[in-house]
């Protein structure tokens, strides 16, 4: 096979698709991660799509609405439990990331059976996603990204202080919901590309890599998105190339281009 | 009860109790136009947090905060971060809630000193060309009152006096009332109109000459610091020519 051919499949250019209309939203969403500290809010939020994605095997309805409900439910009761003062949060999302992790896998296997493979779930399956699969991550993009453009100036505001953006008049509640909300879409919808286990990495090492870079919020989340981007397209061309599992291979691609931008002096 | 009409706004038997700990206890503050308000007190006091609840971040437990109405309130708080994870450049910082023009932002940093640093990132600011920037910004919201956090927490001892004679400056030239948490006893001695001692409840308050003489003050700060405050005044009134009174406080000492 000559070397570009790959590009010529119908199965790789649906996964270059759907890879890059994840990364596009990647990029800005997980640059608030980052500005928040929310990464290990993130991490539990994915693994508690798991669950959801299990009761929709179990139950058979769709497994991307079954892992925005759990999410959705899991993200509701954390902002509840932000202000027990019992436990430090770290601990509790610890607590509630694994265990949502491991309900989800026991609710799996109740399904596929013990031996079955997880392996798509947990590390995606970007090879395999069918045209449908790809109008849903660029149709769930664009409304995650029309609802971020929307809470833009405010997320921007709570992110750099939040009391003193609430003094301000930000309604933190709602725009915090309204964020909550969109990782809980993002997270279903990137599932099928690099799986629930990785998800978080998609988000925060390319917003990482461009702090670096940026001088603004704006610029930042541009260069975020092309470095997601840039990772995605490495990351295939890996798997096609050294039969490496894609999933893992995008995210390597991201780390490895976070290791670069360190060799950049920063620029703000 | 006429001092209740005028104030913009006040405190009410403000209580708040956190995990069965009692963090404010019936505090009763007024805060009327033009005029500063600080609250002193030993950490863990509950200054910050009487603060926050005055600003509507904090509900109490019980008691009420009465603000007047369309009150505009410029805020600066204790905690900034010095290193924020979103990039910006002092402009932007400026423009996060509002949206100020140009001459605006101009006018708020030359008025607080750092007229150069408009493009420059939050980032490499320095603490106390921070708090001018912060200051600046809750001037762009044209205060009735100003709430100043512990305002030279991060600066500099040479930096320090200049922020209060910043503070001072623009409280005359906006004529904005100020309620401010402070360490600082001079500045408090010197500037303020009404002093409250807070220890969870309010110990004693009322103008600062009165306020340093209650028995309650010198049981919260020490003797040391009833005698720095003495010896600053004796100072002060040097310079008006009348320390008589003052030298045989000293002596009490």
């Amino acid at each position: 096979m000559a070397m570009f051919d790959i590009f010529y499949e119908p199965f790789f250019q649906r996964a270059v698709m759907a890879g890059l209309g994840i990364a596009l939203v990647a990029g800005p969403v997980g640059c608030f991660i980052v500005w928040r500290r929310m990464a290990y809010f993130g991490e539990t939020l994915a693994h508690s799509g798991l669950f959801g994605v299990g009761l929709g095997l179990l139950l058979g309805f769709s497994l991307t609405l079954g892992a925005v409900a759990t999410a959705v439910a899991v993200a509701l009761m954390l902002m509840l439990m932000k202000r027990q003062r019992v436990l430090a949060m770290d601990t509790l999302l610890g607590i509630l990331s694994h265990s949502a992790l491991a309900l989800g896998l026991v609710t799996v296997s109740l399904v596929v059976g013990a031996a079955g493979d997880h392996m798509d779930l947990l590390f995606g399956d970007i090879l395999t996603v069918s045209s449908r699969d790809v109008m849903i991550v660029w149709a769930g993009g664009a409304a995650v990204l029309l609802v971020l453009a929307f809470l833009w100036r405010d997320l921007i505001a709570i992110s750099v202080h939040e009391e003193l953006a609430q003094a301000e008049g930000v309604n933190v509640q709602r725009v915090e919901l309204g964020f909550i909300l969109l990782i809980a879409v993002m997270t279903a919808i990137s599932m099928k590309i690099v799986g629930l286990l990785l998800i978080t990495a998609l988000l925060v090492i390319p917003a990482a890599a461009a702090r670096r870079l940026a001088a603004t919020p704006e610029r930042m989340a541009m260069i975020a998105a092309g470095m997601a981007a840039l990772a995605v397209m490495s990351g295939l061309a890996l798997s096609a190339y050294a039969n490496a599992i894609t999933g893992p291979a995008i995210v390597l691609s991201a780390a490895f281009l976070f290791v670069l931008t360190l060799a950049i002096p920063q620029s703000d | 009860m006429l001092k209740a009409v005028n104030a913009i706004l006040s405190a009410r038997d403000a209580t708040l109790v956190v995990g069965g700990r009692s963090i404010l206890d019936h505090v009763n503050i007024d805060v009327r136009p033009n005029e500063i308000v600080t609250i002193i007190g030993p950490n863990g006091a509950g200054k910050s947090t009487l603060v926050r609840c005055m600003l509507g971040l904090q509900p109490l437990t019980s008691g009420e905060i009465v603000r007047q109405k369309s009150l505009r309130i410029g805020y600066v708080p204790q905690r900034f971060p010095l290193l924020p994870n979103v990039p910006l450049d002092v402009r932007r910082l400026l423009s996060l809630t509002l949206k100020p023009t140009e001459d605006e932002i101009d006018e708020a940093l030359a008025e607080t000193g750092i007229p150069h640093l408009k493009e420059a990132s939050v980032s490499r600011l320095s603490g106390g060309e921070l708090q001018r920037a912060l200051l600046a910004r809750a001037l762009l919201r044209n205060p009735q009152l100003l709430v100043l956090d512990e305002p030279v927490q991060a600066v500099d001892f040479m930096g320090e006096a200049r922020m209060y004679e910043l503070i001072s400056a623009v409280r005359k030239r906006h004529g904005c009332g100020i309620l401010m948490v402070s360490h600082d006893l001079h500045m408090v001695m010197a500037e303020s109109d009404h002093v409250i001692c807070l220890n969870g409840h309010v110990c004693c308050e009322g103008g600062p000459t009165k306020v340093q003489q209650d028995p309650e003050f010198a049981k919260l700060f020490g003797p040391s610091a009833a005698r720095m405050i003495a010896a600053y005044t004796h100072h002060h009134d040097h310079d008006h020519e009348s320390h008589d009174h003052h030298h045989h406080h000293d002596h009490k000492h």
